[in-house]
């Protein structure tokens, strides 16, 4: 790659930059700042579609009463269940049937903030859905 | 704040997280090595495919050796001494990071990047095998030199312990490491020889087929048939997933090919070797067909156009790719001899 011809296709990177090793008129290898580079944002965006329409599922789920808002707190925070399972100590089995609408409900305020600490909200917060 | 050399901390960009911090921490010691460099004296360079693991229940695809390993090897090789450690607790995790910090040593952490507050949104993803340098503490905010960001950062005490117990695939589970003891002289032509000797067997001597370019030429399989095995929705989820692992963070572009080109026009220098020269711009040209996959996958893929001649094309790319670098690491190999 050229150095003149290094992509600068805002994207992923916001306001920072990435670096392209790219060649300068004489041969030499120099560091270039990029903005971003259109396949990978393209390759970004749908990597987060496919992310926002699986949330989109789960809390239709939720507002179905098919599945518990720590369902959509879960997905929303990019997590499953054995990772949430790690981060709280709590056996996957558990998660997983906390995920029932009926077993949350009644839920002591203890393993609410748990698992309301883990998402950086309180434990009414984690009540409620969009 | 001070690095062991006694001037003020250097923080350098570069692409990629973990060479970048190796390269800025030996740097800070006194050992000027570029990013380049470090990559290369690292073996940093890879293929593999590996389709029994999954990211996000795609198989992993990469470009690079096993987190921690540039470091440990760029280490070895320039018999700079070296501690690492992990922990249990979170708190004596960080304590001990203070201590090291308050000897004005650099510390160099693995972390979640999900937890790192001062990374764009788009990037934050559960990746865990994320590097960075701490080379300083100002009350509850630690000064981060992030080699993957323009200018050095800071990050609480809170979020940098969340980062620093990620969890999940590769969870960092506290590590830190940093150097304490620098030879008084250092070999750079031999630790560069070892590094591209090792780079050249696993790419071209390994028996295991997943790796290496045998790896590449499977990998070119395995596209040429995702729209028959998966259908069109999920044939292009793969082929995205792909140029994610290739170019979204860190590589420098075509994964890690450019840096490596760069990497071995640097050594020629060192080791007074023109014959690296030409392999260099070899390289050059592999990174580029590479950058030309993702090019045109992602061009089929958002004009909605594939078939299979698309996959087919895009295959016969990587076909090219993994011929160009056999006989390239071939080349490599004699030219050292």
């Amino acid at each position: 790659m050229k150095e003149k011809d290094v992509p600068q296709d805002k994207g992923i990177y916001g306001r920072w930059h990435g670096i392209n090793y790219a060649v300068d008129e004489e041969g030499n290898y120099v560091l270039t700042p990029s903005s971003g580079w259109e396949p990978a944002n393209w390759a970004n965006r749908q990597a987060w579609d496919l992310l926002d329409q699986e949330l989109a599922e789960v809390l239709e789920e939720v507002r179905k009463g098919r599945r518990s808002p720590l369902a959509y707190h879960m997905a929303r925070s990019l997590m499953d269940v054995k990772m949430l399972s790690r981060y709280t100590g709590l056996a996957c089995w558990r998660v997983k049937r906390h995920c029932k609408p009926l077993v949350f409900k009644r839920l002591n305020r203890t393993l609410l903030e748990r698992y309301a600490k883990i998402f950086k909200m309180t434990a009414d917060q984690l009540m409620e859905v969009p | 704040m001070s690095n062991p050399s006694g001037t003020a901390f250097i923080h350098r960009q570069s692409a990629h997280c973990e060479s970048g911090s190796t390269s800025n921490l030996f740097s800070n010691h006194g050992v000027n090595i570029s990013e380049a460099l470090a990559f290369g004296i690292g073996a940093g360079l890879f293929f593999g495919y590996f389709p029994f693991i999954k990211v996000h229940g795609l198989p992993l695809i990469t470009f690079r050796n096993a987190p921690g390993r540039i470091i440990k090897n760029t280490a070895r090789r320039l018999k700079v001494r070296f501690q690492c450690s992990k922990f249990k607790d979170p708190e004596k995790a960080m304590d001990s990071l203070d201590a090291i910090l308050g000897k004005g040593i650099p510390v160099g952490l693995q972390a979640g990047i999900y937890w790192l507050p001062y990374f764009p949104d788009a990037l934050r993803f559960h990746f865990n095998a994320h590097t960075l340098i701490a080379y300083g503490r100002k009350g509850n905010d630690y000064l981060i030199s992030d080699p993957v960001f323009d200018e050095p950062v800071v990050c609480s005490r809170d979020d940098l312990m969340k980062a620093r117990f990620s969890e999940g695939a590769l969870a960092p589970k506290g590590k830190m490491y940093y150097l304490s003891g620098i030879p008084g002289e250092i070999d750079l032509p031999r630790a560069v020889r070892e590094g591209i000797k090792e780079t050249c067997r696993m790419m071209v001597k390994t028996p295991f087929p997943l790796i290496g370019v045998r790896g590449i030429r499977l990998f070119a399989k395995k596209v040429r048939g995702w729209p028959v095995k998966y259908g069109r929705r999920k044939a292009v989820l793969h082929l995205g997933h792909a140029i994610r692992m290739q170019e979204e963070i860190g590589t420098g572009g075509g994964g890690f090919r450019l840096m490596y080109a760069a990497f071995l026009q640097e050594a020629a220098g060192i080791m007074d070797n023109k014959g690296l020269l030409d392999i260099s711009r070899r390289m050059t040209d592999a990174g580029d067909k590479w950058r030309e996959f993702a090019l045109f996958g992602a061009r089929i893929c958002k004009e909605r156009s594939t078939d299979g001649d698309n996959f087919d094309r895009l295959a016969d790319i990587l076909h090219d790719c993994g011929n160009r670098e056999q006989t390239l690491f071939k080349d490599l190999q004699e030219v050292l001899r």
